[in-house]
């Protein structure tokens, strides 16, 4: 591997990322299935760096979920989005930044739909002013969450108490980051780095003392999909491109796995648990799984932020090896509790899955 | 299992040619050189007595022996019936007729 | 040096075309000089090792073309900067500010390779084991061995035809003509080299023309034991050991196929040599969407550029093969000759 090979790619797709002012949306998932990491970008970018984010009472779905479920046709995703154009443009902002992987994906859809065909954009215009009374304005800068952290990622890595570093040995944590497919596939000039070898969590991973490892399925889609998943008759195939992605990722051991996409670390994480129960395999260290981490998770380890209030209690592999090999300080009798104090309750232990 | 997931992982049909059986392949290239010459044309298949009424595709079979998909080869092969119609119309000097009893006799060598 | 009255042609580019063309233009009388942007004639065929179908050394190819040229004048290391049309003759100046005046021009630009680090998906540049079918020309010409290392065993080696061609992504339409032939060649080669080797074509279609090439296919079947792939390469990566993981559907079988292989081998195909353009501008050729010099009428008039007294030979009209080269330079000398003949 040359990586003076990669870096000329990377050089290749730079895009501008602003410094501040930013509308922000979050995504209709990952509340439930990481639900401190939106919370945690806002808490990096407003408190550590003094940015300057908003946020919408009155933002709903991108609807994204229902175009790529075939359940919304595109005219109807546009005009919602034109919405949510609408609400940044009435609160003054220009800078459009997104949590959802999907959401970025098919904002950059639209964007350049409307680029090519400015009457498809008029008629959004008319759609919108007639069902809502509201206008709007396109963004001058589209920004994935994750190109954000990224930009900051020196900034963070200065403020940095932990480092992605096994501190047993020295030796950098190796780290597998896994890119959602709608971040730059379908458009590889949008995303830091472009698609093939995309630049923006190799990034950070490099800034936080970590080393990107690549292997062979690493280009391969997690397997979530949308109806893939959303049928159970379907789920088989879908755990089973997941499973494709261990099995090839295995023989490099690595420590974690950093991710950009509402969906990707989810799966990556719970199939770990259901290849498992299933076939009795595991993928990490002494029986453990890997770990999966979704990219505002790590940046708020290596703050220093307390692993509970990043909610990384409700992942289902492991994460306490990775936060002994870091050397993060956490009291594992406050694993369950609430912000309140109360208990949460306990997970079923499984029957294969190694847990703490 | 103590979870009942109501679906299992499926498993891939990619040919993956770092594990596929090779023996019937090198069986066949030592006892029917003119193997290695099929350009895959499917003018075989296409003048096939047997093939017009079942499954039996002499194109593909060469293929799947290349590619180490042999399973469920025997019954294809049994559909043969020896007319000497794919030889004629091979345009490479394929010895089909030899090809079929080579591959006959290394399914019983190899079961 | 010019006698006088004695007409004089310039050609631009030395490789193969433009040698053959000046050595044809000398030999029937002209003043011809070949300003060439490299150190040294031959161009691109002066990189290869050895050449389909015969594997005639490409090295002894060229020094037969260059023995023709004793009459020539060659300028190495130079271009064509500017060119002024006056009383019918062209004033060119070149890169150094020297002046050349002449009666006619052969455009012989040629071509270049295309770049394989743009399909990223391949690895070039990135993963180790991935070479182009020019660098393994090298390599065989320099004796290199291919599997530098300590691993005994028996190699895997695949070959990947139509990098950079039939390929809308890198902006080629076009197929370069020669690729295929020049794969089943150095296929065939690795064969001969390492025969224990296990070596794989992965191919679109297989564009083997010319009655020789037929030939070479059956031979790399038959006796070589080259095994051959429908499929075009979707992706190349790499795994523990270094080795490259390669996916394609064999769309024989109608199914994804994998597997790890040693080395792999990019067929670059023929893009425009990178001085064409300005080269098209200065003379006022046209200049097809794919880079390609469009000559006035492809099939009767294929080296006439339009251009009063410029005449077009070899690749840079399109990808050739050696043969079809060497016959369109010295059409482009024949008709270059008839205007010359024509001029007062």
């Amino acid at each position: 591997m040359k990586l003076a090979g990669k870096k000329r790619i990377w050089a290749d797709y730079q895009k501008e990322i602003p410094q501040d002012n930013y509308f922000y949306v979050r995504s209709c998932i990952r509340q439930n299935f990481f639900p401190a990491s939106e919370v945690t970008f806002l808490r990096i970018l407003r408190q550590e760096l003094g940015k300057d984010i908003y946020e919408h009472i009155h933002h709903t779905t991108c609807s994204g979920i229902g175009y790529h479920s075939d359940v919304i046709p595109l005219e109807t995703t546009m005009t919602v989005v034109a919405r949510q154009f609408a609400l940044m443009t009435e609160a003054g902002y220009e800078n459009y930044a997104c949590s959802c992987i999907t959401s970025f994906g098919l904002y950059s859809e639209i964007l350049e739909t409307w680029k090519h065909f400015p009457e498809v954009l008029e008629k959004v215009r008319r759609d919108l002013k007639a069902a809502t009374g509201r206008e709007f304005e396109v963004p001058k800068h589209l920004a994935h969450a994750s190109d954000i952290i990224y930009k900051m990622r020196h900034e963070i890595a200065s403020r940095a108490r932990y480092k992605l570093v096994n501190r047993y040995t020295g030796q950098p944590l190796r780290v597998v980051e896994h890119i959602g497919c709608h971040y730059s596939k379908m458009f590889p000039s949008k995303g830091v780095g472009g698609a093939e070898y995309p630049y923006v969590l190799a990034g950070m991973v490099e800034a936080w003392g970590g080393e990107v490892v690549d292997y062979p399925e690493r280009r391969h889609c997690c397997g979530f999909g949308f109806r893939q998943y959303l049928v159970q008759a379907n789920r088989g195939y879908s755990v089973a491109n997941t499973q494709k992605k261990f099995e090839s990722m295995a023989p490099f051991k690595p420590d974690m796995i950093i991710t950009n996409c509402p969906g990707c670390p989810y799966f990556l994480d719970r199939w770990q648990y259901v290849i498992a129960e299933m076939e009795g395999k595991t993928y990490g260290e002494n029986g453990f799984g890997i770990p999966v981490f979704t990219y505002e998770e790590v940046a708020g380890l290596v703050l220093g932020y307390d692993p509970w209030d990043l909610g990384l209690q409700v992942h289902q592999t492991a994460v306490e090896p990775i936060l002994d090999k870091m050397g993060v300080a956490y009291n594992p009798e406050k694993k369950y509790l609430g912000k309140d104090g109360q208990n949460l309750g306990h997970p079923e232990t499984p029957a294969y899955s190694k847990v703490y | 299992m103590a979870v009942q997931f109501g679906y299992s992982i499926n498993k891939s049909n990619t040919i993956d040619m770092d594990t596929a059986p090779r023996a019937m392949e090198s069986y066949l290239l030592l006892h029917e050189p003119s193997f290695a010459r099929c350009i895959g044309c499917g003018c075989c298949t296409a003048t096939c007595s047997s093939g017009v009424f079942t499954q039996l595709n002499l194109r593909q079979i060469q293929l799947r022996i290349r590619r180490g998909e042999t399973q469920g080869l025997l019954p294809e092969i049994q559909k043969c019936m020896l007319c000497g119609k794919c030889q004629m119309v091979c345009p490479r000097g394929v010895s089909t007729r030899n090809v079929v009893l080579s591959i006959q006799r290394a399914l019983q060598l190899l079961s | 040096m010019a006698t006088d009255g004695q007409k004089k042609v310039v050609v631009i580019g030395g490789g193969i075309a433009g040698m053959e063309a000046a050595a044809q233009l000398a030999r029937m009388g002209y003043d011809t000089t070949i300003v060439e942007k490299q150190a040294r004639t031959g161009g691109n065929v002066a990189n290869w090792d050895h050449l389909f179908p015969e594997g005639r050394l490409a090295g002894e190819v060229v020094q037969q073309l260059y023995q023709k040229l004793s009459p020539v004048r060659i300028i190495t290391g130079s271009s064509v900067k500017k060119a002024d049309m006056l009383e019918g003759q062209y004033i060119l100046t070149l890169a150094d500010g020297s002046v050349l005046t002449t009666d006619a021009l052969v455009v012989s630009t040629g071509f270049r390779t295309f770049d394989a680090h743009r399909k990223e998906e391949y690895g070039y540049g990135i993963y180790d084991r991935v070479i182009t079918s020019a660098d393994l020309e090298g390599m065989l010409n320099e004796h290199q061995p291919l599997f530098p290392g300590r691993h005994k065993g028996p190699r895997r080696v695949a070959f990947i035809h139509c990098v950079g061609s039939r390929d809308e992504k890198v902006g080629n339409r076009y197929c370069s003509k020669a690729c295929c032939a020049m794969a089943v060649k150095q296929a065939s080669k690795v064969k001969e080299l390492y025969p224990d080797a296990e070596v794989y074509c992965f191919y679109m279609d297989l564009r083997m023309f010319d009655r020789r090439y037929e030939q070479m296919y059956l031979d790399a079947q038959a006796k070589s034991g080259v095994n051959f792939i429908r499929g075009r390469l979707s992706e190349a990566s790499e795994d523990l050991q270094g080795r490259l993981v390669i996916k394609a559907e064999d769309t024989l079988m109608s199914k994804p196929l994998k597997m790890t292989v040693d080395m792999l081998v990019l067929m670059v195909g023929m893009e425009p040599a990178s001085g064409a353009r300005s080269v098209a501008e200065m003379l006022k050729i046209p200049v097809g969407h794919d880079g390609f010099f469009n000559a006035t009428n492809e099939l009767l008039e294929a080296n006439c550029s339009g251009t009063p007294g410029v005449f077009l030979a070899g690749t840079c009209t399109g990808p050739k093969t050696i043969p079809e080269t060497i016959a369109d330079a010295r059409a482009a000398a024949t008709a270059a000759d008839a205007y010359l003949r024509k001029k007062s």
